[in-house]
């Protein structure tokens, strides 16, 4: 269920983190337990609990006392601006990395992608 | 309950064999503990120990304060369960549960039944004539049953096939969510149960060699690949673990913190940083020269 790339926690936040920018995890909604995903991930649930920590310093998530974890009002924005902020650094810019290795010119990425925004248009 | 271990300068000799050396760690209990070694290396002459079934030769081993050997008040606080440890018994199913139920003052008949049905124990039968399978099966019932407040399989559950040991993973889990306590669970399966240890010990060679928290211990392994002449010069001074090599390319394993601006670093000379996992760090951590590398 997880790869070996960096700490389970870390993938654990990183899921969260998806839900709640798709949509499947909205704003004020209770998040499932530690022990839930513990359960379902079969992870201890100290690991899940570190996961849940890292988003609760990061303002993604609040504790209610007694109850659970929520999302914050903020969180779908928040996540939205940072992925923003990455996208042309880790999805553009090692695109345009791989066009100049391979040999594509630049001028036929914008062209393909303008062949795509005709399709879509039609 | 919980009960904190604590382990001296630990020496145990079988003759002018020593099986462990000088072993010190402290476990502050109530967590999933993973007891990692090879054959040999000394993991079931810790276990006994800690469970009163052999006196050291030399050191300390403290539970919940008091020395376990011969210490009736520890000894039914701690259940431990060894593979081989119902092979030659002649009772029957039932009368080995009986037993237990006397043994263990935390005992929940009723998850042992729960148990017993799960895994379809027979209970008029000897458990002489059971498969290795059913008597993996009898041994996990037992340690989970016995609610003991340190709960130790010694590979107990490894003459089960694999269907079997995921559902003992899962109850496993299950069990110590509801009733927290403290399991400690040795190993070679470590792709299969290294997720649900909270910090992990290995034994190598009667030594302990590491001691950490698994999450830390996952993220301090990195495997470093490109051409030999960077990756040497990257390298330098870090942990060396183990090394491959494929014509002008070269993959290092290297063991500690990878700060940020090494990572950059590594960036920049076209160097590729891969993750290890557990699994191959134990055996980068426990392997001998002559292992065939």
């Amino acid at each position: 269920m997880f790869d070996d790339r960096s700490p389970i926690y870390q993938q654990i936040a990183d899921k969260i983190k998806d839900d709640i920018v798709s949509g499947v995890l909205q704003e004020d909604e209770q998040v499932m337990s530690t022990n839930q995903y513990a359960a379902f991930y079969r992870i201890n649930p100290a690991t899940a609990a570190k996961g849940f920590h890292l988003l609760t310093e990061e303002g993604i998530l609040y504790k209610k006392r007694g109850i659970g974890m929520f999302v914050s009002g903020e969180a779908r924005q928040t996540l939205l601006a940072q992925r923003r902020d990455r996208f042309f650094e880790e999805v553009v810019d090692q695109m345009l990395e791989e066009a100049v290795k391979i040999g594509v010119p630049v001028t036929d990425i914008i062209g393909h992608i303008e062949q795509g925004k005709r399709r879509d248009g039609e | 309950m919980t009960l904190s271990i604590e382990v001296k300068q630990l020496q145990l000799k079988y003759g002018s064999f020593t099986a462990l050396h000088d072993v010190s760690f402290q476990l502050e209990g109530g967590k999933i503990y993973g007891l990692l070694g090879r054959n040999g290396s000394g993991k079931t002459s810790l276990l006994s120990i800690l469970a009163s079934y052999r006196e050291q030769s030399k050191g300390s081993v403290a539970i919940g304060g008091e020395a376990p050997f011969e210490n009736a008040g520890i000894m039914e606080q701690v259940c431990f369960i060894q593979e081989s440890g119902y092979m030659n018994d002649a009772s029957r199913v039932k009368d080995v549960l009986k037993l237990a139920a006397s043994c263990w003052p935390n005992w929940d008949a009723d998850y042992a039944s729960r148990l017993i049905k799960h895994y379809e124990l027979p209970l008029k039968k000897k458990v002489t004539s059971l498969s290795r399978g059913m008597k993996s099966a009898l041994g996990v019932t037992l340690g989970l049953a016995s609610r003991a407040p340190i709960t130790i399989f010694d590979e107990a559950y490894l003459g089960m096939d694999a269907p079997s040991r995921y559902s003992f993973y899962e109850e496993l889990l299950n069990d110590y969510m509801e009733t927290p306590r403290t399991f400690l669970l040795s190993t070679h399966l470590i792709e299969e149960v290294g997720t649900l240890f909270e910090e992990v010990l290995i034994l190598d060679q009667g030594r302990l060699i590491l001691h950490e928290e698994t999450e830390t211990l996952r993220a301090r392994g990195a495997a470093i690949t490109g051409s030999s002449e960077s990756v040497d010069r990257f390298v330098e001074g870090l942990t060396v673990l183990g090394e491959q090599k494929l014509g002008k390319t070269k993959s290092v394993t290297v063991y500690g913190e990878l700060t940020d601006e090494m990572r950059k670093r590594a960036q920049a000379e076209g160097l590729e940083l891969g993750p290890v996992s557990l699994q191959d760090l134990f055996v980068h951590m426990t392997k001998k020269r002559g292992d065939g590398q």
